[in-house]
């Protein structure tokens, strides 16, 4: 393939381009321009990348005015392709009647899919834009609640994000 | 006499291995952040001042790693398949002449470490022993990847050997002469009054395939079959682990090394620097300033051989046999009458 998506033959070549040094030398003019331009790289631990809204980092539960949105209707749980989600539900007196009393997000299976955050009819979990994910144990990779709720705050961008492409 | 002849002589050759062993370290520095510019990333920059100390990093855990020889292998040639890597990477810069005499002492010392008259076919010879390395290794794993990466390299440098010999052949005709620092001292000449006598430019065919043989040789990219990561995992040192694995990573830079060196010697003019003898140096200064030319064109030609893997893609089986056999066998040999022609007229 060319640089215009067009098929070169073999046969289509003139006779410098089958000499093969005048390209080698293209070549070697074109990866020593590339030496000298801007990197691209981020220095990680001192330089840390922001993601943009549309970015599925670890799935979290909304919370709104000190309680989760969450009813624990377990479709989350039913659609996680990884089986990673375990909802428990109970009985609350708030409005929504029902609440998770156990809610935990197992972060080895999870696979980052947002299928979770698809399907969840109160937009009770979404996909932060946390990446950073580190355990020392099978154990401690289990999240539960106290990790998982984040204020609404926080998450304004995505959901709005959320509103706008869904 | 005879024991200062060896106290020199070993002097020489710890001199040379130190140099070519923190070569490597710094080399490999080199490539990793060379080939990190070329695709626009920073590559290693925080162990050390820039990084300067990831190497030794890399050595240090190689040093720690365990030593694994898998069940089936045989054990004795598993061992001895690096030690001939690197004994014979290590033994060919015997003969490569690094500057003129200098003064030392109140004596004039060779800056060769074995001023044998047949060089070059000493180098052909020694990097041909080269080969069972690799295919002993490849071989002894027990492993079919390692075995094919081994009988690639082997038809591999057999098939460019040829071609190496015979690109030689001309620059030999030219010098009439087989030591190098011969060839070296007839470079020194001026063509026209002022083209440097670089058998670059006497034997510009020869100096191409040279070079592109010295790539297959190396098993430098383009040409770096027997390695080919996407196809043999890793190749003949597949199977190897820690210390071993380190001595085929440093065989393969010191060869790099070594080649670049011959490259210099036999055609960018050795430790030659245009026009400096006419500046008027003291013979002790000129002779530190050869030396340093030579290392400066080495570093150039090395600095060749890592941008060049970044700029071409690897060769197919077929194609590399085909480049070796049915164009680089020909041109080398049409340089070789051709060459022969030209010196007929001249003389
Ligand atoms: S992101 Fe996918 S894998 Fe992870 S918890 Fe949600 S549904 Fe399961
Ligand atoms: S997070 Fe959403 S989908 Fe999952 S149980 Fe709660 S309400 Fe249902």
């Amino acid at each position: 393939m060319g640089s215009n998506g067009k098929i070169i033959r073999k046969k289509d070549l003139n006779f410098w381009q089958r000499m093969y040094i005048p390209e080698i030398a293209k070549g070697l003019r074109l990866t020593i321009t590339q030496m000298f331009k801007p990197k691209v790289t981020y220095q990680y631990p001192d330089e840390k990348f922001v993601p943009p809204p549309s970015f599925r980092g670890r799935p979290v539960l909304v919370e709104e005015q000190g309680v989760e949105r969450c009813v624990a209707c377990g479709l989350c749980s039913r659609v996680c392709p990884a089986l990673a989600i375990e909802v428990q539900a109970s009985e609350t007196e708030l409005e929504k009647e029902r609440y998770p009393i156990k809610f935990e997000i197992n972060m080895v299976r999870c696979i980052f899919c947002g299928f979770c955050e698809e399907v969840c009819p109160e937009e009770a979990i979404v996909m932060s834009n946390e990446y950073e994910l580190v355990f020392t144990s099978q154990e401690e990779a289990i999240f539960g609640k106290e990790k998982l709720l984040t204020p609404i705050e926080k998450l304004r961008p995505r959901l709005e994000w959320l509103k706008n492409n869904r | 006499m005879a024991t200062e002849i060896v106290l020199i002589s070993l002097l020489k050759i710890l001199v040379v291995v130190l140099t070519i062993l923190t070569c490597v370290v710094f080399l490999v520095y080199i490539e990793r952040r060379v080939s990190a510019f070329v695709q626009n990333r920073v590559g290693p920059n925080r162990t050390g001042p820039y990084g300067l100390l990831q190497t030794v990093a890399d050595v240090v855990k190689l040093l720690m790693k365990e030593d694994i020889v898998p069940r089936n292998a045989y054990k004795a040639i598993h061992d001895l398949a690096p030690i001939i890597s690197i004994g014979v990477a290590l033994s060919t810069f015997a003969v490569i002449p690094i500057g003129d005499t200098i003064e030392l002492f109140g004596r004039q010392i060779k800056l060769i470490i074995a001023d044998v008259n047949v060089g070059i076919l000493y180098i052909l010879a020694i990097t041909s022993l080269g080969v069972y390395g690799i295919t002993l290794a490849g071989w002894s794993s027990n492993n079919k990847y390692s075995l094919l990466g081994g009988l690639r390299s082997s038809a591999q440098l057999i098939s460019y050997e040829l071609s190496m010999g015979l690109s030689i052949v001309g620059v030999l005709m030219v010098s009439g002469t087989l030591q190098l620092d011969k060839i070296v001292q007839h470079q020194t000449t001026y063509l026209f009054g002022w083209l440097p006598a670089w058998n670059m430019f006497l034997q510009p065919i020869g100096f191409i395939t040279f070079v592109t043989a010295a790539f297959a040789e190396t098993n430098r990219l383009p040409f770096d079959l027997p390695e080919a990561e996407p196809e043999l995992v890793g190749g003949y040192h597949t199977e190897y682990t820690g210390l071993k694995f380190g001595l085929f990573f440093l065989a393969e830079y010191a060869n790099m090394i070594t080649a670049s060196a011959v490259i210099t010697t036999l055609f960018l003019g050795g430790w030659h620097l245009p026009y400096v003898e006419y500046v008027g140096l003291s013979s002790f200064i000129l002779s530190l300033v050869y030396v340093g030319t030579f290392c400066v064109k080495v570093a150039a030609v090395m600095m060749f051989f890592i941008i060049i893997r970044w700029t071409l893609p690897r060769f197919r089986y077929d194609q590399l046999m085909n480049l070796g056999w049915k164009l680089m066998l020909p041109i080398t040999i049409i340089n070789v009458l051709l060459t022969g022609i030209v010196l007929l007229i001249l003389h």
